[in-house]
């Protein structure tokens, strides 16, 4: 299997993946699962490390430090915004009540 | 790449799975979002090691500096601002994509072929789209901006704007590391964001903000391609995917497809004709009334709309449902699929206020017991219960499903004043004659109904 193909397979399996988790969903969770995604793709900061690390030219570095900037802003507050949404199930779990 | 790197990619894609599948019950909601930000730490801790020394204080400061701003915006907005958060930092990731593809671009590797290019290109337009498109929708639910931004042929030059982008993006693959064509590029598609966002306004923009959030998602995975990393594909494909799905979801709950709301400039069209002239007039009700209309009710549904949160009046409605069920009323919550300004948006603040999943009920559990309970209380609703979406062709709402608030015996609406609600558009509840209206700032209105209610 090329190369090329391998990765194919791995977009389409997430993509089934991403499908299926989300679809069985209670509608109480879409704001908070949003924002959760919302942080997941944040792993784009590691990207823009990577791409970072590889800059050398001044306009290079600039723009490569601005991608970190970026994604490190997308990955920590997509975190602490659904932290704090979440926080709010915790709290109210009366004693037998379902 | 070495193989610790692999290894430790491959760990932080499980967690970011498992994590999202344990985010989907709301007994495990809270650890999962621990395991996928442990998934993220430990990837970014060792992808700084593995990269050391280049660039290493360049990246630490865009680490340290990213991430102290978004960590203290985001602790001190209140929990009504969230979604408009959640647009700001998606288009910060849509940023980050397309800063990696530029780069790319600019200084491709050598390896690379065409397809490779391509999908930089790509994740580019969506990455940059996605940036300018999100921060148009967080300016506009901050309230920064208009809500509509309507102009004549509008498709059509947005539709130009696009083919241009487009053409831009292909001009790239055939002229690659040119700087002035990258250039414009980039700002074609900065600006078709920006187009593309302006005429969306009122109650759509959470199905916008789902896109952006998908499309991000998407930028990631292909960016992720270009740059070998599969901790990036997987996690850019199931967020794109799983916002994919969520974006119809919402789309569906307001009963119009995603090309109707995105291309159909909300509210804009057919009002002036529509609904110029409701009949009947507001039939006011003071707070000892209604609080002894609520006191002496069988039952009563409460319909919670984005008024109740801009008033922070969830805590003082469940104080007065807690009086209420004390009195032998039976409460329940209904929740309109778009209540708020997300899907789940209300239950998120129904929940911060401490009331229990049992008590809220969805559209479809609820919309029957309406025609026979006695009082259906509205706080701070309007589209989610107008009439008009059932019966007005010509209403921009026409089809959306509804809570039957006007089928119940009686509706107490409170409502901050006599004009019209966020979308603009006149209501026919607030002229039935079983309506009352109870004036004033939700929290405040609620809390002289506990007064009240107290009394009996």
């Amino acid at each position: 299997m090329s190369e090329g193909f391998v990765a194919l397979y791995l977009f389409m399996l997430a993509a089934f993946t991403g499908y299926e988790v989300i679809g069985r969903v209670p509608a109480i969770l879409h704001t908070p699962l949003m924002s959760g995604s919302n942080f997941i793709h944040g792993i784009v900061v590691v990207g823009a490390m990577v791409a970072l690390a590889r800059a050398e030219t001044p306009i290079e570095l600039a723009i490569g430090f601005l991608a970190v900037l970026l994604g490190a802003g997308n990955a920590v507050g997509g975190y602490a915004v659904t932290e704090r949404m979440l926080e709010m199930f915790k709290r109210k779990r009366p004693e037998g009540e379902g | 790449m070495p193989l610790f790197l692999e290894i430790v990619y491959f760990a932080a894609a499980i967690l970011f799975i498992v994590g999202l599948k344990q985010m989907s019950s709301p007994v495990t909601a809270r650890r999962g979002i621990v395991w996928a930000g442990l998934g993220m730490v430990v990837a970014v801790l060792v992808t700084a090691v593995g990269l050391w020394p280049a660039n290493f204080v360049l990246m630490t400061l865009a680490l340290l500096i990213g991430g102290a701003i978004a960590w203290s915006t985001s602790r001190v907005v209140p929990m009504t601002a969230m979604p408009q958060m959640v647009a700001l930092y998606n288009g910060m990731g849509g940023g980050s994509a397309a800063c990696i593809a530029a780069l790319e671009l600019l200084h491709p590797e050598a390896e690379h072929g065409l397809t490779v290019l391509a999908l930089a290109v790509l994740g580019g337009l969506i990455g940059t789209v996605s940036f300018s498109g999100s921060l148009v929708a967080f300016a506009k639910l901050q309230g920064w901006l208009d809500r509509s931004f309507v102009f004549p042929l509008q498709q059509l030059v947005n539709f130009g704007l696009f083919t241009l982008t487009f053409l831009a993006g292909i001009g790239l693959l055939v002229y690659p590391q040119s700087e002035a064509l990258l250039l414009i590029f980039f700002l074609l598609a900065l600006a078709y964001g920006v187009m593309m966002t302006l005429p969306i306004g009122g109650a759509d923009m959470p199905v916008v903000i789902s896109l952006y959030n998908a499309l991000t998602g998407l930028a990631v995975g292909f960016e992720g391609f270009v740059l070998d990393n599969a901790a990036m594909i997987i996690a850019g494909t199931v967020v794109g995917a799983a916002g994919s799905l969520l974006t119809q979801l919402m789309a569906r709950a307001m009963n119009r497809s995603l090309g109707n709301v995105l291309f159909s400039a909300f509210g804009a069209g057919p009002q002036e004709e529509g609904a110029a002239g409701e009949e009947g007039e507001m039939k006011e009700i003071g707070p000892v009334d209604a609080a002894a209309m609520l006191a002496y009710a069988a039952d009563v549904i409460v319909i919670p709309g984005y008024g109740m949160a801009v008033g922070q009046a969830q805590h003082k409605v469940w104080e007065l449902t807690e009086l209420l069920e004390a009195a032998g009323v039976k409460v329940r919550f209904a929740i309109h699929p778009v209540a708020g300004r997300m899907p789940g948006h209300m239950n998120v603040l129904l929940a911060e206020a401490g009331v229990p999943y049992d008590k809220i009920y969805d559209l479809e559990d609820i919309n029957a017991d309406l025609p026979h309970t006695d009082v259906a209380l509205v706080i701070g609703a309007n589209d989610v219960v107008n009439p008009a979406a059932r019966t007005e062709r010509a209403s921009p709402i026409y089809g959306m499903p509804i809570l039957d608030a006007d089928r119940a015996r009686n509706c107490i609406v409170i409502k901050r004043g006599r004009g019209k609600g966020f979308s603009g558009i006149e209501n026919g509840l607030f002229y039935a004659d079983n309506t009352r209206l109870l004036f004033g700032d939700g929290q405040q209105a609620v809390a002289r109904l506990i007064q009240e209610v107290k009394r009996f």
